[in-house]
């Protein structure tokens, strides 16, 4: 395998959904290539960062004025329905 | 006796279905649990296409209302969130609209493909290196960071990681093809795992300094 395919098939890997023969080829070639397993790893923790850290944070007052606002909105429309 | 409402139909239906029946049968209390259910991660979404606190809050009601105006129109084949996603998309992408006054505002505006497809920076990262900066320096750290993709890369990544929808839904939400967003999400990754290198690569930052009293800026010369 080489990097380039390596690097085509890192969403697939981070995703797991690689096939269980391609998964050893990947294992093989990360332990030979250090670049690789560098961008394989700090991919993963790219995405880890982003999912465990909110960036945009809601205040619980901000919430609850907006969640007021849009239910008075809506009571004053009609029905959904037909 | 029992008036308990069942959580699922028979074929694994998504709960979300039977409170968007109970919706369109006048039962507003069934919307306020969808609303609280999905209103902070559309807030996020809102505010990550349009980069605007005030946009995003706007956005959030508007999304919500049409949502419920338009309730009628949800077919039951998709996820209702897949179906308020894609509106809050659109709702976000229509303020940016009206806030540049310039006619195209797209998912696809300074989409240069070929960037930052193929990594450079082969440096490894510190063990836990987010542990390495404070809670509010990381934040800006990783707002900037995202702030610099195009808007068509970072909505798909915010979508799939950071919201967790399948690619699928992230198509669906987006009017893109599932090729484009498993193109866009592996050009996002690869961009911010380059661009956050800098701050997270080994030795980067030394370990946090036992605070200094407040450095003042009148101590600057020059």
């Amino acid at each position: 395998m080489t990097c380039t395919e390596f690097l085509a098939m890192l969403d697939d890997v981070i995703d797991e959904q690689i096939a269980q023969e391609t998964r050893a080829e990947i294992e093989i070639h990360i332990k030979k290539c250090e670049h690789c397993e560098v961008v394989f790893n700090t991919t993963r923790k790219t995405i880890e960062i982003y999912r465990s850290h909110e960036v945009y944070e809601l205040p619980t007052d901000l919430r609850e004025r907006l969640h007021t606002a849009i239910m008075d909105r809506c009571a004053k429309k009609k029905k959904p329905c037909c | 006796m029992s008036t308990i409402q069942p959580i699922a139909g028979d074929a694994g239906e998504h709960p979300d279905l039977a409170l968007v029946e109970r919706v369109r049968a006048g039962d507003l209390a069934a919307y306020d649990t969808l609303v609280r259910k999905y209103e902070r991660q559309i807030f996020r979404i809102a505010q990550h296409i349009t980069q605007n606190r005030e946009d995003a809050e706007d956005v959030m009601q508007d999304a919500f209302l049409k949502a419920y105006e338009k309730l009628d129109q949800f077919q039951g084949n998709a996820k209702f969130y897949t179906w308020l996603v894609r509106i809050a998309v659109n709702e976000s992408l229509m303020r940016l609209r009206k806030r540049r006054t310039s006619k195209t505002v797209s998912m696809d505006e300074d989409l240069v493909t070929e960037e930052g497809s193929v990594p450079r920076d082969f440096a490894d990262w510190a063990p836990n290196p987010e542990q390495n900066y404070d809670t509010s320096e990381l934040s800006d750290i990783l707002r900037r960071t995202i702030n610099g993709l195009p808007r068509g890369f970072r909505v798909v990544f915010v979508l799939r990681d950071v919201e967790n929808l399948s690619t699928e839904e992230t198509a669906e939400a987006l009017g893109l093809s599932v090729p484009a967003v498993k193109s866009r999400l592996l050009r996002a990754r690869l961009q911010l795992r380059e661009r956050l290198s800098r701050y997270f690569r080994a030795g980067a930052k030394p370990a946090p300094l036992p605070q200094k009293s407040a450095a003042s800026p009148a101590e600057r010369r020059g």
